[in-house]
């Protein structure tokens, strides 16, 4: 018998459809489109207050240029949030944990950021190669380590994500497994392992949100050296 | 006093008789659009009796998540049921 643990990460398959299907869906349903009113009701004014207040916190370091990605990486930072607190419900399926996704958010975006600063302003872009005030001997090697930590940009960003996620899920089911098998044995330290068990689905909570902010801060960042 | 006569196919689902469903179905628009358009009249029959209201409440959006879950159950269930007397997980 195969061990379980790692089956929550494939994608089960009803009538031929994968669930991810319906997982990668259904943000899309969860956040409705302000009508044509003056004043909307209370959840879309709650939706619409929010989004503003990250896409202010969010931009106002970058200059105009970088302005005309807003659309893009607000409404990748909506995605990723939701799609990570909607994994943490009973029963559902992550598509944030499979590293496919991830790089295939990362690697174009990422790629984006360097055409952008490549096409417009090229010599700014090539001099972030090399950090101010660097000793003369240092500088060939530091231009190789610069340009090694370029690339590895990408690869960290969706690695990072896919690592988070899938360590906190199985962390939870390994901690629920022990509260299960512990309970009739030693009814104490099944207590205490439960409440480590609820600590750690807040702080799934936490990871969920601060994951994809991360994703969307840093290449915000990458933005800003290049446009 | 008597209920209007209303031909069958103009009835909606919670009006159609027992006997009746299968003429009923018979009447209902397979297509694709036909299957798109029924989503989408339901989707915002929820919507606007749910989450279009002036003060709306974690309600609507959390009956949408529980069905999420109970779908998500369905979904996996022949995955599951290899769980039930597993020894080690």
């Amino acid at each position: 018998m195969m061990l379980n643990f790692f089956d929550q990460f494939m994608s089960p398959v009803l009538l031929g459809i994968p669930l991810i299907a319906l997982a990668l869906l259904l943000p899309w349903i969860l956040f409705p489109n302000p009508a044509a009113r003056w004043i909307n009701n209370r959840l879309i004014t709650l939706q619409g207050w929010s989004i503003s207040q990250a896409t202010h916190q969010l931009f106002t370091p970058l200059n105009q240029g970088g302005h005309k990605w807003a659309t893009l990486l607000i409404s990748l930072m909506i995605f990723l949030i939701s799609l990570n607190l909607l994994g943490l419900l009973p029963y559902t399926f992550t598509p944030t944990t499979q590293l496919s996704l991830n790089m295939a958010f990362a690697v174009p975006l990422w790629l984006a950021t360097v055409i952008v600063g490549l096409r417009n302003q090229p010599t700014i872009a090539l001099g972030h190669l090399l950090p101010e005030g660097t000793p003369l001997p240092l500088i060939p090697v530091l231009i190789i380590i610069e340009t090694i930590s370029l690339f590895i940009r990408p690869l960290a960003l969706g690695v990072r994500l896919t690592a988070n996620l899938t360590a906190g899920h199985l962390l939870i089911q390994l901690i629920a497994t022990a509260v299960f098998v512990l309970l009739p044995l030693m009814p104490t330290v099944a207590i205490l392992t439960a409440s480590v068990l609820f600590l750690l689905t807040l702080l799934e909570v936490a990871v969920a949100m601060i994951q994809a902010y991360v994703f969307i801060l840093l290449l915000s960042l990458y933005l800003q050296e290049n446009v | 006093m008597a209920d209007k006569i209303v031909p069958v196919a103009e009835k909606r689902l919670v009006d159609v008789k027992l006997g009746e469903l299968g003429s009923w179905l018979g009447t209902r628009d397979f297509t694709p659009n036909g299957i798109l358009a029924s989503i989408r009249k339901g989707h915002d029959r929820y919507y606007n009796k749910y989450i279009n209201v002036r003060k709306g409440g974690i309600g609507g959006v959390a009956m949408l998540l529980a069905g999420y879950v109970a779908l998500s159950y369905v979904w996996e269930f022949e995955h599951l049921k290899h769980d039930r007397w597993r020894k080690y997980h």
